[in-house]
């Protein structure tokens, strides 16, 4: 039962170790990036699971005379800022591996060092 | 009453004048802005150093909405202190630093360049002022993004490569740090610092703040560049455009180090039992590793901005084995460490952007002679190089001084620490004696008279950051009593 009622930490944890083990293990930088976006989102999701108050809804739907149970907001709020900076970071590491192949003519890691060595 | 909004004036300044600059038309004029910014942080730096004297911190909640609920910027003897080394670097860099930015920049991309090291400077002071553990991951992020737009935009392209990695590990790290946050939110409900430090006590399961603890200090030791998770620190150093490298080694390593010093005392050290234990017993093989094995590397190296970047990582861990003694004096070598280091590293790489102007290769064979060719240029860059081995009269010198003390408290320990301090310095000999005798005691390779000195102003200002060296070797005063109170400030918090 705690098993699955802990099931969105579960995939936080292996969405984390997917994009750490594409970070590490591929040597295209492109698929270096994916994984560090997948190793990000895992992130939001450990976020936006905690945010989840059960039986909560939007702090948004006020009815009046009943008491309302809300989800929390805050961290829904504090992930929106965390994906901006995501992106941010995604866009600009893509930016890199532009001027890398313009430079280098290629976006494999073993490659790019053995050009740097012949330099 | 101004006085009040000095702590957000400081990040305000800079981040308001980044896309000013960006609108600019020419690289001159966005230097020039550039540069202005940079000196009025510089002295809402010096005002808020003389605002937090004699153990005072200045508190400013921002919108008015006040702390816990809003996000409080928090201005202590710490943060005033590195907000000195941060933006007098960043000054300090600019006004050298125009002849050198624009051999390596072109001219149509100036103005953002410039843009980018503003809100680098703003992200980086953010970091410092704020009071807020999710407000710091973005300072974090901003200036990081910025430093790697910084880092790329000279033109050589081993630059690219280097910030990839940069980015890549930069990115793991902060995310660990994002990671360590959000399991302490999930179990205390809080994000400011002040607040999480009382919360913590009323957590009934620490498992999550165990993990958080580990993803915290891992996230900002990478971001540090503590050994061995420096690899992304030399490459960057050696190819980004020379003003560059003096900017981001002043500061870069040390705002990560400042924010794991600062969170890890205040936030973990009151409220677990027998942290300081785990602390010391990580950190502290890792800082001797980094002195003894990093030092070695830059003894054999033959780039001259790749030895002074190993020499970097050497004295991280030399800031990280002060703070790993968790004593007063210890604590206060570590940080008083971070100023002198970030003094004379940011001098010597001011003076490889000098030579830099004149020579192409700083491989250390190319500068045979350079001595006599540049030598004013050369001198500077030696006189830092004493302060950097800890030569007494010189800053280096109080900083060793006081680790030395500190690790002899340690008893049996300690003399083995005192002995790795002098080899660390004995060997930040070997390789600065390489240096000089490549510059002076070798001869040029020929007649050539096109290498002359580097211009008028460059050496001004690269002379007044050298004798800074010997002036606060002499006079250590306001570093030093900042740096003490901010380690008795961080020890008030250990149970």
């Amino acid at each position: 039962m705690t098993l699955f009622g802990l099931y969105n930490y579960w995939v936080f944890a292996l969405l984390l170790m997917i994009g750490l083990y594409a970070v590490i293990a591929k040597p295209n930088l492109v698929k270096k990036l994916l994984g560090l976006s997948i190793f990000q989102s895992a992130v939001f999701l450990l976020y936006i699971s905690m945010a989840k108050v059960e039986g909560g809804t939007a702090p948004i739907i006020q009815h009046a005379g009943e008491p309302q149970v809300f989800s929390n907001p805050l961290p829904h709020v504090l992930i929106l800022t965390a994906i901006v900076v995501g992106i941010s970071t995604i866009a600009l590491g893509l930016a890199i591996v532009v001027r890398i192949r313009e430079e280098y003519g290629t976006i494999e890691e073993n490659e790019i060092q053995a050009r740097d060595r012949d330099r | 009453m101004w006085r009040a909004q000095l702590p957000a004036l400081a990040i305000a300044v800079p981040l308001a004048a980044a896309p000013l600059a960006a609108l600019l038309r020419t690289g001159l004029t966005a230097w020039a802005l550039a540069t202005a910014a940079s000196a009025a942080s510089f002295t809402i730096a010096l005002m808020l150093a003389g605002g937090v004297s004699g153990l005072n911190e200045l508190s400013y909640d921002v919108g008015s909405w006040p702390a816990p609920y809003g996000i409080e910027l928090r201005i202590t003897s710490f943060s005033a202190l590195l907000l000195l080394i941060i933006t007098g670097a960043s000054s300090v860099a600019l006004l050298a630093g125009r002849q050198s930015l624009d051999a390596a920049v072109a001219p149509a991309r100036r103005p953002s360049f410039y843009a980018a090291w503003l809100l680098a400077l703003g992200g980086l002071a953010g970091i410092v002022a704020s009071g807020d553990a999710f407000n710091i991951f973005v300072f974090m992020e901003v200036s990081s993004l910025a430093t790697y737009i910084l880092i790329a935009g000279g033109s050589d392209p081993r630059a690219l490569t280097a910030v990839f990695k940069y980015l890549i590990m930069g990115t793991i790290g902060a995310t660990f740090y994002l990671i360590g946050i959000g399991l302490i939110y999930m179990m205390t409900g809080t994000l400011n610092l002040t607040d999480m430090e009382a919360r913590i006590h009323d957590v009934a399961d620490l498992k999550p703040i165990l993990a958080a603890v580990g993803f915290v200090t891992v996230g900002l030791v990478l971001k540090a560049g503590v050994f061995p998770l420096h690899v992304w620190l030399p490459n960057t150093y050696a190819w980004s455009p020379h003003i560059v490298t003096a900017f981001v080694a002043a500061c870069s390593t040390k705002v990560s180090l400042y924010v794991l010093l600062r969170f890890d005392f205040m936030v973990f050290q009151g409220s677990l039992a027998d942290h300081h234990v785990q602390f010391s017993g990580f950190l502290m093989p890792l800082a001797v590793l980094a002195i003894l094995i990093a030092s070695g590397v830059a003894i054999a190296e033959g780039n001259l901005k790749r030895l002074l970047a190993y020499s970097s990582v050497a004295q991280v861990g030399c800031v990280v084995l002060g703070a790993s003694l968790m004593t007063a004096t210890g604590l206060t070598a570590g940080i008083v460490h971070m100023f002198n280091h970030a003094l004379a590293k940011g001098t010597m790489f001011l003076a490889v952007a000098c030579l830099a102007t004149r020579v192409t290769s700083l491989r250390l064979e190319n500068l045979a002679g350079i001595g006599r060719r540049m030598p004013w240029s050369t001198a500077a860059f030696m006189l830092a190089a004493l302060s950097l081995i800890g030569i007494p009269g010189t800053a280096g010198f109080i900083s060793k001084w006081y680790l030395i003390t500190a690790a002899f408290d340690e008893g049996a320990l300690g003399v083995a620490l005192v002995a790795v301090i002098l080899v660390s310095s004995l060997m930040a000999v070997a390789y600065v004696w390489r240096i000089a005798e490549a510059a002076y005691f070798r001869a040029p390779p020929g007649p050539d008279t096109a290498i002359r000195e580097a211009s008028p102003l460059m050496l001004v200002v690269v002379w007044a950051a050298a004798l800074a060296n010997v002036w606060f070797g002499l006079l250590p005063g306001l570093p030093l009593s900042l740096s003490g109170e901010a380690a008795m400030t961080l020890l008030g918090h250990v149970q």
